[in-house]
């Protein structure tokens, strides 16, 4: 495997105050590699979020990285200067944001933030503005001269997020980090996003972090899934391998609410009984005890850590899936 | 958008209309009338005859309907009356008040948003810092101590400390003398300018500290762009809501405000008229002055609803 191109180490963000911290994410470690597609699930509040804003340092106070490294092609991004960090924002990496109704300024015309965000990468305005519109395009918009002066209000939530991936996919950045992009669109839109996606990699080799709850998504785009649960990665491995024999007892429960063999249907995680713990205010122990069929005496004494499970996979529970049944 | 212009027009000038019936029945409301006012204690002196000539030359046994109409008609055509005290046209003595009313309150307004505007971004970017605190004091001095101790204490502390009294040649115009007319305008100028400036900063920090934390503002920060097109264009345009809204409520309060402090620093402005003439129970100038007031109002809201329709693209229809 080549070198990755984006790396997060040790990951930790939460919110410190006089007392100590809260720690929302507990420690993740992610790569993804150029020309590669890394798949990120888990349910809602179990930090994919917090994490993803953390690489470009944005998270909103009084959240903070307490510790780990962002690796951007080997460099630090967590000691960059102001000026190296606004070149990489937007520009190597860029990133589309969870909720495309409020991510974008109601008060400037949609064409105007995209051009705007190709200026601040040093294109000329005409280049500028011939881009917007081709990328409008790409997105399979119609019309990209209308929707280009067009206010965010006057466009429905799925066409926004369609702007906001062309707003990601404009600069060609190294990495795209995309967060839940397609949440809004039809089935036959968002295949023609996951198609440009696709095809743009092919082209540029870029990077791509997809942020799903969306199995069906996962199973036709990414290469590789990493699944967090309460603020940690618990399992990592090849789609292809993942879905056919999962190794840890929360992937096998994602996996099971899945209606029958077939892939490809949108379906939402949050079907498994029982709530997910908060990651602040964890208890010792493995965090999916409480949900766990398969618990043992040392699940409520030691939280594991990611265990080679072999072929590329990595798993954080103490028991072998073949002994999940005994 | 022409509808818009359209529908506008309409309610101003209804509002207006109500704001002149509302006038002309609380000034007839008050005890005496034209003719008493224009005599004094003079008129217990006159003969039944010379009273009811009187009444009709003034017209006050004519009902108060068609007393309006006759005041509302002429009014709009121009013609303001005759001031009941100075027996000289309303339309001049108003005429030579307006403009030094206008300058002052001209003045004031953009004392008062550079000051709120200024200190409220700077207060906002460097939140619990000096700067922050600077901006802070500021602001409890301009909203705790009303503009008359403020005006009194300037105007004390210029003529006995520096002997210094701008005032004391008597007002000149901005043509007249452009240098004495700044010196004469600024001090009122300022005292008003204090308390618009706390309450607009406070308004510009309060909006761009919420502002800054929306997803919109977030998204332009991970667009990489530079840190005055973040604070200005994201920011600050979306800040401006509230701020053009504090702005507008506190011109209006400045209306009043001119009334004490053109007493306070002797200039001949509107306010300082329109005391002589309440005191002096002169109808028509305090009806047209009034009616100036109300009008300068109006026009203060409609502008603020242009601007937000300029501003804010929801707003359009
Ligand atoms: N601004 C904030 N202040 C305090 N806590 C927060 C904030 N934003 C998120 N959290 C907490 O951090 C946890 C993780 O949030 P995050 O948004 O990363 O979850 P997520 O995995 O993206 O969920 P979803 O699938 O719903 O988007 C949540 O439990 C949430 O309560
Ligand atoms: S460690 Fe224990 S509780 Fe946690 S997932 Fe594995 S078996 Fe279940
Ligand atoms: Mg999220």
């Amino acid at each position: 495997m080549s070198a990755a191109e984006l790396s997060i180490r040790g990951l930790r963000v939460g919110i410190a105050h006089r007392h100590g911290v809260d720690e929302i994410v507990r420690g993740v470690d992610l790569e993804v590699a150029s020309g590669e597609k890394l798949g990120v699930v888990g349910e809602s509040g179990s930090g994919k979020t917090l994490t993803m804003l953390s690489v470009l340092q944005l998270l909103p106070s009084p959240l903070a990285v307490l510790g780990g490294q962002v690796l951007l092609d080997g460099e630090d991004l967590m000691h960059a200067d102001e000026r190296r960090l606004r070149a990489v924002r937007g520009g190597e990496v860029a990133m589309v944001y969870q909720d495309p109704m409020s991510s974008l300024n109601p008060l400037l015309r949609v064409g105007t933030q995209i051009v705007e965000a190709l200026r601040a990468h040093g294109v000329p305005v005409e280049a500028a503005r011939a881009r917007t519109r081709e990328v409008l395009g790409q997105v399979g918009l119609p019309q990209p001269e209308r929707i280009e002066s067009s206010f965010p209000h006057e466009l429905s939530g799925g066409m926004l997020q369609r702007v906001m991936i062309a707003m990601a996919l404009s600069t060609s950045p190294k990495v795209l980090i995309a967060d839940e992009p397609t949440t809004a669109l039809d089935v036959t839109i968002q295949q023609q996003i996951l198609d440009l996606v696709s095809a743009l990699q092919a082209e540029t080799s870029m990077a791509v972090i997809w942020v799903t709850h969306d199995l069906g998504v996962v199973a036709r785009l990414v290469d590789r899934v990493a699944v967090m649960y309460a603020g940690r990665v618990v399992e990592q491995a090849p789609t292809r391998k993942l879905f056919a024999r999962p190794t840890h007892p929360y992937t096998a429960a994602l996996l099971a609410s899945l209606p029958g063999p077939e892939i490809g249907h949108r379906k939402p995680l949050h079907q498994i009984g029982g709530t997910p713990p908060d990651p602040a205010h964890l208890s010792p122990g493995c965090p999916f005890r409480a949900r766990c069929p398969y618990a043992i005496g040392r699940c409520a004494v030691e939280e594991p850590g990611l265990i080679d499970r072999g072929s590329g996979s990595v798993a954080a529970c103490w028991r072998e899936p073949e002994l999940w049944e005994s | 958008m022409l509808l818009g212009i359209v529908r506008r027009i309409v309610s101003m000038a209804v509002t207006l209309f109500g704001v002149a019936v509302v006038i002309f029945v609380v000034l007839r409301l008050l005890p005496g009338n034209a003719v008493t006012a224009s005599l004094g204690v003079s008129s217990g002196l006159l003969t039944h005859a010379q009273l009811a000539a009187l009444n009709h030359f003034y017209g006050v046994g004519e009902p108060a309907v068609q007393q309006f109409f006759s005041w509302l008609g002429s009014t709009l055509t121009g013609n303001l009356g005759i001031s009941l005290a100075s027996r000289e046209p309303v339309s001049t003595l108003v005429g030579a008040a307006l403009p030094i009313t206008l300058e002052l309150a001209l003045a004031s307004m953009v004392l008062g948003i550079l000051i709120g505007v200024g200190f409220g971004m700077i207060g906002a970017l460097h939140p619990g810092r000096w700067q922050d605190d600077v901006g802070q004091g500021v602001s409890v001095v301009g909203l705790a101590i009303p503009s008359f101790v403020i005006g009194t204490g300037l105007v004390t502390f210029l003529s006995s400390v520096f002997h210094y009294f701008p005032a004391s040649q008597g007002y000149v115009s901005l043509l007249q003398n452009p240098w004495l007319n700044i010196q004469q305008i600024f001090f009122p100028a300022l005292t008003l300018s204090l308390g618009i400036g706390a309450a607009i900063m406070n308004t510009t920090r309060a909006a761009m500290l919420e502002v800054s934390g929306l997803n919109f503002a977030r998204t332009a920060r991970g667009k990489g762009v530079s840190t005055r097109v973040l604070v200005w264009r994201h920011l600050f345009l979306n800040a401006l809501v509230p701020v053009v809204t504090m702005s507008g409520i506190q011109l209006g309060y400045l209306l009043g405000g001119t009334v004490i402090v053109e007493q306070i620093f002797v200039l001949p402005g509107l306010g300082r008229l329109l005391v002589t003439s309440i005191n002096n129970r002169d109808f028509p100038v305090v009806q047209t002055i009034t009616l100036i007031f109300a009008t300068g109002f109006v026009v203060v809201n409609m502008l603020v609803d242009v601007l937000y329709t300029i501003i804010d693209p929801r707003t359009r229809r």
